[in-house]
């Protein structure tokens, strides 16, 4: 029941919003912008048939009797084109999130539990690296060095993780019923998988969530820079053509995914908190991760 | 402050009296084309060589390192500006105000930056003159960019609400406005100040990004994003070209000595 309000209230946020940006697109300067207006070739009469299309795009009848959702600039259906290219990007976020979490955990597995700082250090000035550099010329440099475009993605994605990852496993660390388990003789393996990642699971799941947008956020100078097919490259296609269908489509698809994605992931901390309390030793009360975090 | 903050600091403090100094000399104009240079290599005339229109590729990192700093940091301030009223009015008030405050933040929140800024840019006509373009490049960046610390701020606002002094501010009779104003805001001065620092080195690299997909400042005007255009044509790469990547590499270094929190959430 409280999950179907979330999803009506996250509904309705997005119908609002739909409604605010596809006003505020409709009385933008650049509604009306084509390209070839500025070409010094045309006559009077064709920059006048050009403005012509461009007050029909105006005429709300017109529009809806040819369906708003067709792309002025690559003429096809929007919804065809998204149905095309998601599954690119899909896969490439998918591989490089997953491959960024991969290695972000290995790291704070192996940092966290031993504070081990020479590692962290080493850990910390790589990611620092990475973080200073756009992504877009992460992209280049990998492109020119002939690496897999799916490496940009964990590139981009392992500082954010790792910093935060291995701060929440040394807090989980720090706490009484890790140091009880561990003078009750229970084996590393077992601290880790039974009493310190069930502690962090609900601020891992959420930031789950956020890496996948902040991985989209990422694969658009990718995908633009190497060529790659995918919903990003559609995305700054768009904004090059003044396509406002095209974009205003793709930022409430991606808006709403988003949405659905963080209302998940919050739906679910719950129950991985009432799962927990089994796995604690004897005597200590359920720890509540919901109590440190910031409102 | 560490030694090594305070060298970061220094080198920060070197990099923009540098750019902003090098605007005094017209010899170093970013527009001037050196017509009988075109396409140089590095020499001690042109350090970085020219561009393809014979513009010194040095004098162009200067003043690109010029807009770039001092409008992310006026985009910061006015960020903040937005994200105080907004997060100020969300934790003062609480209610419908908070609700529907919060709802918009984690709408902001949930859509990929860079995509925001795309669709936002290309709302702008086609003839924009190249001035208003830097000038809208950073003020979409602020206008954008509030929703992060908003959260920040909501959060110190609900907290210093039931604070004492607020309690007796109103007592007194302060109206809201000058409670906000004179009470609450000195008190959020230590988190405005970090979530300024915080920005900076976001909006340099949303920015970056920007320039690099075409749609930040028109030419002439440099900033370290569209200078990073000729990184897009591979093949005629030639290492003169990674100067802008090695100054906001540097730049977002510095500034993450200087400030442990800097660039952690861009």
């Amino acid at each position: 029941m409280n999950f179907a309000r979330h999803l009506a209230g996250l509904l309705l946020t997005a119908l609002l919003g739909a409604i605010l940006a596809l006003l505020l697109a409709w009385y933008s300067p650049g509604f009306d912008s084509d390209e070839r207006l500025l070409d010094a070739r045309l006559d009077d009469a064709s920059r006048a048939a050009i403005q012509a299309e461009h007050a029909a795009n105006h005429d709300l009848r017109r529009i809806l009797s040819r369906g708003f959702w067709m792309s002025p600039s690559l003429h096809r259906p929007v919804q065809e084109l998204i149905a095309e290219r998601a599954p690119v990007t899909l896969r490439l976020i998918g591989t490089g999130t997953a491959a960024a979490w991969v290695a972000a955990l290995a790291m704070a597995i192996a940092v966290a539990p031993r504070r081990k700082k020479s590692l962290a250090h080493f850990a910390k000035a790589a990611g620092t690296c990475f973080l200073c550099l756009p992504s877009a010329v992460l992209a280049i440099l990998v492109f020119s060095m002939g690496g897999p475009v799916a490496l940009v993605i964990p590139l981009v994605l392992f500082p954010r993780l790792f910093e935060t990852v291995c701060n929440l496993l040394e807090a989980a660390y720090d706490r009484p019923h890790i140091l009880a388990a561990r003078a009750k003789g229970v084996t590393p393996a077992g601290i880790l998988l039974r009493h310190a990642l069930p502690v962090c699971a609900p601020e891992l799941l959420s930031l789950a969530g956020v890496s996948l947008i902040m991985a989209f956020g990422a694969a658009i100078p990718v995908e633009t820079m190497c060529d790659v097919p995918g919903l990003g490259q559609l995305a700054w296609k768009a904004a090059t053509a003044r396509d406002l269908p095209l974009l205003l489509a793709l930022t409430l698809m991606i808006a709403l995914a988003a949405q659905l994605v963080n209302a998940i992931s919050t739906f679910q901390a719950p129950r991985i908190l009432v799962g927990q309390a089994s796995s604690l030793p004897a005597g200590f009360p359920p720890a509540s991760p919901f109590a440190e975090r910031p409102a | 402050m560490t030694l090594s903050s305070k060298i970061a600091a220094v080198i920060l403090v070197l990099i923009l009296a540098g750019s902003i100094t090098a605007g005094f000399f017209p010899a170093m104009s970013y527009a001037r084309q050196h017509r009988e240079a075109t396409g140089a290599p590095a020499s001690l005339r042109f350090p970085l060589g020219t561009d393809d229109l014979g513009r010194d590729r040095f004098a162009r990192l200067l003043s690109a390192t010029r807009f770039s700093l001092l409008l992310a940091a006026a985009a910061s301030a006015g960020a903040l500006v937005l994200a105080f009223f907004l997060g100020g009015a969300a934790g003062y008030y609480g209610g419908w105000c908070d609700r529907c405050i919060v709802r918009a933040i984690d709408l902001m929140l949930s859509v990929p930056w860079l995509l925001l800024l795309l669709a936002a840019r290309a709302l702008l006509p086609l003839n924009t003159p190249p001035a208003l373009t830097l000038a809208v490049t950073y003020a979409l960046l602020a206008a954008l960019g509030w929703a992060s610390p908003a959260r920040v701020i909501r959060a110190g606002v609900q907290h210093l609400r039931s604070a004492e002094f607020i309690l007796r501010a109103r007592a007194e009779g302060c109206g809201e406005a000058r409670v906000l104003l004179r009470h609450v805001l000195p008190n959020l001065k230590p988190v405005l100040t970090a979530q300024f620092w915080t920005a900076v080195p976001v909006f340099i690299l949303s920015e970056a990004n920007l320039g690099f997909l075409g749609l930040s400042a028109g030419e002439p005007f440099p900033t370290w994003g569209s200078l990073l255009r000729e990184l897009q044509n591979p093949l005629l790469l030639r290492p003169e070209a990674f100067a802008p990547a090695a100054a906001i590499a540097i730049t977002l270094l510095c500034f993450r000595m200087v400030t442990p929190w800097g660039g952690s959430q861009v």
